[in-house]
């Protein structure tokens, strides 16, 4: 009773909370409350608005309800408003997953070695490797990707290597999905690497040596003990890759030389020189909602992995 | 038929930077037997016990496994299992599937996995808990499930590393006699590896006992306690009392010595003995006190006494030295000897031994 009373009396002004909790708890949280409201919700509550609106006359949009946006993703209006099937902007869809997906699992392909290699070392040269992981993400991505242009372009380190294995001279690498995957690839390789890594060195070394022991060979040990074990890591980088994968408009665009349309610079121009605003939006819903989905089954399955554990 | 090794151990020796870890270490390890590698921590059993499962290479010499070199073998290519000291369990699998994983890869067929599984988790008596997970167990049960799927392979050789050290001591008492009767029902030959003296002696054929790297003595457990080669040996199994002697004469394993209480007397030694100093090694229970006292005999001063029930610890001094000498208390008049008193101390004279200084 006493010890009560000495908490109260030390801290009165902090009393009124403790009657009601709730208030001043939900009051504390308001900044995030605020941010999450208007740099998060609201923008996507924007967009949603406008991918059913009507477009505008010169561009823009004017408020109201219109699917337009929509059905313009599948079918193209004829001349007497009748509905033809148009593929191309599901083809761009469709491209743009499998380019995504290809740099995620290239992400994972080249990410489990690396790290695997990194948690071998010493602690200090481990911090060092992953500081080294982290660099490029100190220089402007708009500067990789113009190095990259270099290095694959006419005249460039790479094709001028390759012919001395007899490549033809004045061959140039850029302009093609290739390049454009090998850029994505590399921007968004830390990403992978960092989750991993940090599940690979969790991983308790004497069962890799116990999976060896019971006559496993390296893949078997990678496939039934180390796999499943840094799986929450696997996931979450594929996460961190694949989502900004399919919205990446750079590496498309200045590597693949904007030839063949990827998602996010189909919605770019939607916005600016396609003056399509509906259309832009209801193309990002789509996307926001596709990736929704692939979040919830992947989080989904993590959770009855750990409830199975 | 000439009885073969189940493992040659063949001048070894191991260096981790500037530290030797081991010194060319030679032994062999016999087929069906229980082989103990003791010695304090850090004299390097766990490093030998990985070489023989592939995960250390040695510097210089050669491991021989069934008359097969087996230092360029990797570990998932050798017919030797290991329990690990921390079990090592597959945290993932159940029960069952850890058991099978080793009998996977051997490519069994799946009814025999199955009936192999079966069989051995009802040896360890965990039958019942084949579905569960490994962090559903306590210590000891993952202890013995370690152990069951280290064996369900058939291995030519099992590895135990401190296998009872995480264990509480009654538990560690009961899989003594666990691991002794599943080591005779197998035939499995088992190299352990412990720094418990007792652990050894109870349990072993054979002992090795390491010493900064070096085998210091192979023997089986009252070879090894009854009859130390040297100092570190005798020191390190069991308890004794050193003293500085005089070797007078040395030949055929027995040394004449001046005792520090006067006697000249002639008592086994290891070959290494040689005229000039050298030390005396005579266990507790090898003295015996008051009236119990036969052979060379002298006086001391009961400096403290732990009366321990069946036992009484006595520290004596006699002309300055320090004693223990332990007395089993064999009828209610054994604890007499009170403290303070000057008591009769005696010993016969091949319960004593001679080693080297
Ligand atoms: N990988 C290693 N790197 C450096 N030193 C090691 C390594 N493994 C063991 N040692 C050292 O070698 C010695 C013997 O180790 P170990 O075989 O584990 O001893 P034990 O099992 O007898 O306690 C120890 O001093 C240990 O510090
Ligand atoms: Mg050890």
């Amino acid at each position: 009773m006493s010890d009560t009373a000495h908490t109260a009396h030390a801290s009165a002004g902090a009393s009124p909370a403790r009657r009601r909790p709730l208030n001043l708890a939900y009051l504390g949280l308001l900044p995030s409350w605020l941010i999450m409201g208007f740099a998060l919700l609201l923008p996507i509550l924007i967009v949603a608005a406008v991918s059913v609106s009507t477009r505008g006359a010169y561009g823009g949009f004017e408020w109201g309800f219109d699917l337009t946006g929509y059905s313009q993703i599948l079918f193209n209006e004829g001349w007497e408003g009748e509905m033809e099937f148009t593929p191309q902007y599901l083809i761009i869809i469709l491209r743009t997953i499998v380019l995504a997906a290809l740099t995620t699992l290239l992400c994972l392909v080249l990410a489990v070695p690396v790290s695997y290699f990194i948690a071998q070392q010493s602690s200090s040269r481990k911090a060092l490797l992953v500081y080294l992981v982290t660099l490029p993400f100190w220089m402007s991505l708009i500067l990789r990707v113009y190095a990259w242009m270099i290095i694959l372009g006419k005249d460039g380190p790479l094709p001028r290597f390759l012919e001395v294995f007899g490549a033809p001279s004045g061959l140039s690498l850029m302009y093609n999905d290739g390049a454009t995957l090998a850029a994505m690839v590399y921007t968004y390789i830390p990403l992978m690497v960092l989750p991993v890594f940090a599940s690979i060195e969790k991983l308790d070394g004497t069962l890799i040596e116990a999976a060896h022991d019971l006559y496993g060979n390296r893949w078997v040990t990678l496939r039934r003990v180390i796999l499943p074990l840094t799986a929450p890591g696997i996931i979450s980088g594929a996460i961190l890759v694949f989502v900004p994968a399919l919205g990446a408009v750079l590496e498309p665009i200045l590597m693949g030389g904007g030839k063949q349309m990827m998602m996010g610079s189909l919605i770019q121009l939607q916005f600016g020189g396609g003056r399509n605003w509906p259309f832009g939006s209801a193309i990002a819903v789509m996307l926001l909602v596709f990736v929704m989905i692939v979040l919830i089954i992947l989080a989904l399955r993590a959770a009855r992995k750990e409830a199975a554990a | 038929m000439s009885q073969q090794n189940a493992v040659e151990v063949i001048d070894v020796s191991k260096n981790f930077g500037v530290f030797q870890a081991l010194r060319s270490v030679s032994f062999d390890i016999q087929e069906n037997e229980f082989f103990t590698m003791l010695g304090p921590s850090g004299c390097g059993k766990t490093t030998l016990l990985r070489m023989m499962a592939g995960f250390e290479t040695p510097d210089t010499g050669s491991l021989r496994l069934q008359d097969r070199d087996i230092v360029d073998i990797p570990p998932h290519k050798r017919r030797v299992n290991t329990v690990f000291q921390s079990y090592a369990l597959f945290p993932h699998m159940s029960l069952e599937q850890n058991v099978a994983f080793g009998l996977e890869n051997l490519g069994w067929d799946k009814a025999r996995i199955k009936a192999r599984v079966g069989e051995m988790l009802e040896r360890v008596h965990m039958d019942q808990f084949a579905k569960r997970k490994p962090a559903q167990l306590s210590g000891g049960q993952r202890q013995r499930v370690a152990l069951a799927r280290a064996l369900a392979p058939e291995p030519q050789v099992l590895l135990l590393d401190e296998p009872l050290s995480a264990l509480d001591l009654k538990l560690r008492q009961a899989m003594r006699d666990e691991l002794r009767s599943l080591q005779r029902d197998t035939g499995i030959t088992f190299v352990f590896v412990t720094h418990d003296q007792e652990e050894a002696l109870d349990m072993s054929d054979r002992i090795a006992v390491l010493g900064s790297g070096e085998v210091q003595q192979i023997g089986t457990p009252s070879q090894i306690y009854e009859e130390p080669v040297n100092r570190f040996v005798a020191d390190f199994v069991g308890e004794t009392n050193f003293f500085d002697v005089d070797v007078l004469e040395a030949n055929d394993n027995k040394a004449k010595v001046r005792t520090p209480f006067g006697q000249v007397i002639e008592i086994p030694a290891p070959v290494d003995v040689s005229r000039g100093k050298a030390t005396l090694s005579i266990r507790p229970e090898k003295l015996n006190l008051g009236d119990q006292v036969q052979g060379i005999d002298f006086t001391a001063e009961v400096r403290h006494k732990h009366y321990l029930g069946g036992y009484t610890h006595y520290v004596l001094d006699a002309g300055g030295t320090e004693i223990r000498a332990s007395r089993r208390n064999a009828s209610r008049e054994g604890d007499t000897i009170s403290v303070g008193s000057q008591v009769h101390v005696g010993f016969v004279q091949n319960s004593a031994r001679v080693l080297a200084s």
